[in-house]
């Protein structure tokens, strides 16, 4: 479904990809992790062109991403985006914020996508707020709102950074729990993250990254247990211990 | 008193539609007149030009920061004087003092609104941006429905504010000789000669009035999406 080439990726003189080369099978879900800075981020964004490469190739399904005829709105409408910060549209209902693209882009009729947005809201477990204001959600809230916007264009695709990143430890939970019932689904999915239990029991693969590179990709039981990069291991062992790592 | 009484008595008409209908238009109603069609055309101006001031092409970049920073640069009656002596010149075409006045607002108006719209769409996160293009929406429709209602509550304040001064700059149109209230109420004082307090403090009541009810509308206006967004959540019976 996604074949990376060779993507190269500098900002300024700071290589932020170096010669990433992956593949990302139809139905597969795969975990993006590693310590800040690795390029895990920049390399999620430019797979629906939110970050510009300056060398290699990005397919998907087939079609090369970067190529002059792509209609790029088109593409982007079939690949759902979770951010981090959510970026819930304020001045829009919960409701609102998962009809606004259907009815823009795919022309569904107000009644039909408010329809199908309720449905979306009532999977993330919220129906009940569709018609709150993003400001008077919580994050974990928000979130899920985010998620079922996304869904609501119906992608085959769905790109996460870093979702539960900026979230109280509280609601890491049910985010992750809808994460996992979208994974059961079919949906093809990359997640950047650093819930390691979410790796461990969603992800068919982990991929390992530091400074630009994909230095490891395996399942998650050799990941979790037998990592084979020194820097994997470390990584995995700093995780498992911070507070002994501090002192 | 009383005297100052029969001078309202005589005068009201033409402090509010100067000679009209026996003459062409003046007084209040041209002042509101002129300044709602610089408000009306100003707008879309100013945001064509913020757009312009935001563009990644210098070609359409550079033009437009130029006359912004011009415009910022001048006074308006600078400005006015161009569109009165210079601007026939270069055209060809004598424009009449109601329009000499409407373009050179227009183009002072549009600048200034202009910075005002830049700096709200620039104010907002980036995020609201990227993720409304994450979602395929184009460049001018994320714009549209994502960028500008939010844009705008905060530039309401800003926006407002270069409203009511487009409504005392018509004042201006004095200099060349367009009817508007300020200038009737000095011909009326020059008739009058007695009562040159109570005549001007007359006309400051009645800018104080129109400017004062435009920033009270502005403010409804801004009470009344603020409710919206604070419509408490119902839920599933709301739809």
């Amino acid at each position: 479904m996604i074949e990376i080439e060779k993507v190269n990726k500098w900002y300024g003189d700071y290589h932020a990809l170096v010669d990433v080369t992956e593949t990302v099978a139809r139905g597969e879900v795969v975990v993006v992790c590693g310590p800040s800075g690795s390029g895990k981020s920049t390399l999620i964004r430019t797979l629906n062109r939110l970050e510009p490469i300056q060398s290699g190739h990005i397919r998907v399904n087939g079609q090369d991403i970067h190529a002059k005829n792509i209609d790029l709105n088109a593409f982007r409408s079939g690949i759902g985006f979770v951010f981090q910060q959510f970026n819930l549209f304020p001045h829009l209902t919960a409701l609102e914020n998962c009809t606004l693209a259907p009815m823009h882009l795919r022309g569904l009729s107000a009644k039909v996508a408010q329809e199908k947005a309720l449905a979306l809201l009532d999977r993330v477990g919220l129906a009940d707020k569709a018609s709150a204001m993003p400001e008077s959600l919580s994050g974990g809230q928000q979130q899920r709102v985010a998620i079922a916007r996304a869904l609501a264009m119906e992608p085959p695709l769905m790109l996460f950074d870093e979702p539960t990143s900026s979230l109280d430890p509280e609601m890491v939970g049910e985010v992750l729990l809808v994460m996992r019932d979208m994974a059961k689904e079919d949906m093809t999915m990359v997640c950047v993250t650093h819930e390691m239990g979410f790796a461990r029991e969603v992800a068919d693969r982990i991929l390992f990254m530091d400074a630009g590179k994909i230095l490891e990709r395996a399942t998650p039981d050799d990941f979790f247990n037998r990592p084979a990069h020194p820097r994997a291991a470390k990584f995995l062992a700093d995780i498992r211990t911070p507070f002994a790592k501090a002192i | 008193m009383s005297g100052f009484l029969e001078v309202i008595d005589t005068y009201w008409l033409y402090f509010l539609v100067g000679q009209y209908p026996n003459g062409p238009l003046g007084g209040l109603a041209l002042t509101v007149l002129l300044a709602s069609c610089a408000l009306v055309m100003a707008m879309p101006l100013g945001i064509v030009l913020a757009f312009a001031r935001i563009s990644p092409w210098r070609a359409v970049r550079w033009p437009v920061s130029i006359l912004v920073f011009v415009v910022r640069g001048t006074p308006l009656l600078m400005v006015v004087f161009w569109a009165y002596f210079f601007l026939p010149s270069v055209t060809g075409v004598k424009t009449s003092q109601f329009w000499t006045m409407l373009i050179a607002l227009v183009i002072f108006d549009a600048a200034y609104l202009a910075e005002i719209i830049r700096a709200g769409i620039q104010g907002m996160p980036k995020g609201q941006m990227e993720c409304a293009r994450s979602l395929g929406f184009g460049y001018f429709r994320a714009m549209r429905l994502v960028i500008l209602p939010q844009a705008v509550r905060h530039m309401l304040p800003s926006l407002v504010n270069q409203f009511i001064s487009t409504i005392k700059e018509t004042s201006l149109g004095y200099i060349i000789g367009l009817a508007e209230v300020s200038f009737i109420t000095s011909q009326i004082n020059t008739q009058v000669m007695v009562y040159p307090a109570q005549v001007y403090l007359v006309l400051g009541l009645t800018y104080l009035v129109l400017c004062f009810g435009l920033s009270r509308f502005a403010y409804w206006l801004e009470k009344r999406r603020g409710k919206r967004r604070a419509a408490p959540a119902v839920g599933k019976e709301a739809i």
